[in-house]
């Protein structure tokens, strides 16, 4: 019986380790966490619930879910102003952090699916490339 | 016993991973009886990076994005001829000063992130120009660290001089804290010292390491973002960005080395620890240290007659908290904090005009000068 448990989670390991990497999104995810860590975390921070009334949070962040080209474009030139995030308005700036648009598509992968946000539709290279200043 | 055991791992995991801090023993006060408020002098700038007072009042400023603003008689030119700036996170054009004798010489300064050089990505590099008809003439590099990174973050840099015409600025780790910082063969994470025209000074404290980087004059730094010569002792104090937590001031020496990161009063972005010891033989303390962290960036230390009871007093601009803290030293050691124009908005740079007035810069506002309170 111990065997056959082994083999069946030997076996899980093996696919997990061999599919992970054929995963786009996965792959764009892993990536976006490391231009995550150098670009957004000392603002927005490691779990990303921001800094109470200074920074918006992205974790379970309404503006996120539900302004997809609207974050893209924030990333990519920069927002200043009013902006409202889970009931809470914010009036800072981000400025643009000079991202390629493949950086800009895997960080928004990485937010979009971390600390309890989901989104099943990747966002691509390509789709950043089309929104415009 | 089992049981115990599993106790014993989850307190272990428990202490290692939310490493514990020291907070700083002084905490930031509401300011009691201000006298002073703020008036807006320039409105609508974005990321003013640094600022320069010219002889006849006009002001540079160097936007983060890569203009460099002339402001005269109210209104503002965009300079031609800027450097080339690699904007990428933190870094783009950074600050600038004027040279102590720029009345007879017209020598300005500036640091900014530049592609220059071999490999993808960019580095700090300074520059001296000169303006002339609304353009930056006579350009030469000074120094431009290697080796180029596309990491954003941990450009430094400030610009000072001291009373005997050194030029100083600062360098951040690049966020490569485990191999730059320590190691004097390479740049970053260091204060360098130049001569005005960019050569080394004889005396640099490791000319005689062959293999040593001759400019750096400090080391162990992280990501300093605020340098200002003390107008009293003429000594050159900065001060620097820590991790979560550990943002110092310090006063540098030459060849002293500042501990980054094998000793460090901050701990990692996830609450994790990278080290955890604070002092070590042949490493300075800092003068002070901030835990939690304000995002320090921009340093001044007041000796204008303008501010009477602010004399000494250090000022540092907080990104994260959005305001000006001013710090009362007494024999070297910080006595008194104060949290002044709190919301203001995250505060870049101040300085002591020749006017004698404090201007500060804020980003997605502008620059605001500190004036008395009319009665």
């Amino acid at each position: 019986m111990k065997s056959i448990i082994s083999g069946i989670i030997g076996l899980f390991s093996i696919l997990v380790v061999h599919l992970k990497p054929q995963d786009p999104l996965l792959e764009s995810i892993k990536r976006g966490s490391d231009v995550y860590k150098d670009f957004c975390v000392s603002c927005h921070m490691s779990y990303g619930e921001g800094v109470k009334n200074v920074y918006p949070p992205l974790a379970k962040s309404d503006f996120l879910r539900e302004n997809r080209e609207e974050s893209i474009h924030v990333i990519k030139y920069g927002q200043k102003g009013k902006i409202v995030v889970n009931n809470v308005t914010y009036n800072g700036s981000m400025s643009a952090q000079g991202l390629s648009d493949d950086e800009v598509a895997d960080v928004m992968n990485y937010i979009t699916n971390t600390w309890g946000n989901k989104n099943d539709k990747m966002v691509t290279e390509e789709e950043v490339s089309n929104i415009k200043k | 016993m089992k049981k115990f055991h599993y106790l014993l791992v989850i307190i272990f995991i428990t202490f290692y991973a939310c490493a514990q801090q020291i907070e700083s023993e002084i905490k930031a006060q509401e300011p009691q009886d201000l006298n002073y408020t703020t008036e807006l002098v320039i409105p609508d700038l974005d990321i003013p990076w640094g600022m320069a007072f010219l002889p006849d009042s006009s002001i540079l400023i160097t936007e983060k994005s890569g203009d460099l603003i002339h402001f005269k008689d109210g209104t503002k030119t965009n300079i031609e001829g800027t450097p080339e700036v690699y904007v990428r996170g933190q870094g783009g054009f950074l600050d600038i000063e004027l040279h102590p004798d720029y009345e007879n010489n017209g020598w300005i300064y500036m640091t900014y992130a530049s592609s220059e050089g071999n490999g993808n990505g960019g580095n700090t590099a300074i520059m001296r120009a000169k303006l002339n008809n609304n353009t930056l003439t006579n350009k030469e590099v000074l120094y431009k660290a290697e080796p180029n990174t596309k990491i954003g973050r941990h450009w430094g840099s400030r610009i000072a001089f001291d009373n005997d015409g050194y030029l100083y600025f600062s360098i951040g780790d690049r966020a490569n804290r485990d191999v730059n910082p320590q190691d004097i063969t390479k740049d970053c994470g260091k204060i360098y010292r130049i001569k005005d025209d960019g050569s080394i000074p004889q005396d640099n404290p490791f000319v005689d390491n062959a293999d040593a980087k001759h400019a750096i004059y400090s080391y162990g730094h992280r990501n300093p973002q605020g340098m200002t010569k003390h107008p009293i002792t003429g000594e050159i104090y900065i001060h620097e960005h820590g991790p979560q937590g550990g943002d110092e001031i310090n006063i540098v020496y030459a060849g002293k080395n500042y501990g980054w990161p094998i000793i460090s009063y901050g701990i990692n972005y996830d609450g994790t620890s990278f080290t955890n010891i604070t002092e070590k033989d042949g490493m300075e303390q800092p003068l002070f240290y901030w835990v939690p962290s304000i995002a320090p960036s921009g340093l001044a230390i007041v000796n204008s007659d303008k501010y009477p009871k602010w004399q000494g007093n250090i000022l540092a601009g907080s990104l994260k908290f959005s305001y000006l803290e001013r710090l009362v030293i007494v024999d070297g050691k910080v006595e008194k904090r104060e949290k002044l124009f709190e919301n203001i908005g995250r505060l870049r740079d101040v300085k002591q005009a020749p006017d004698g007035f404090i201007y500060i810069a804020v980003e997605g506002k502008g620059i605001y000068k500190i004036i008395p309170k009319k009665i």
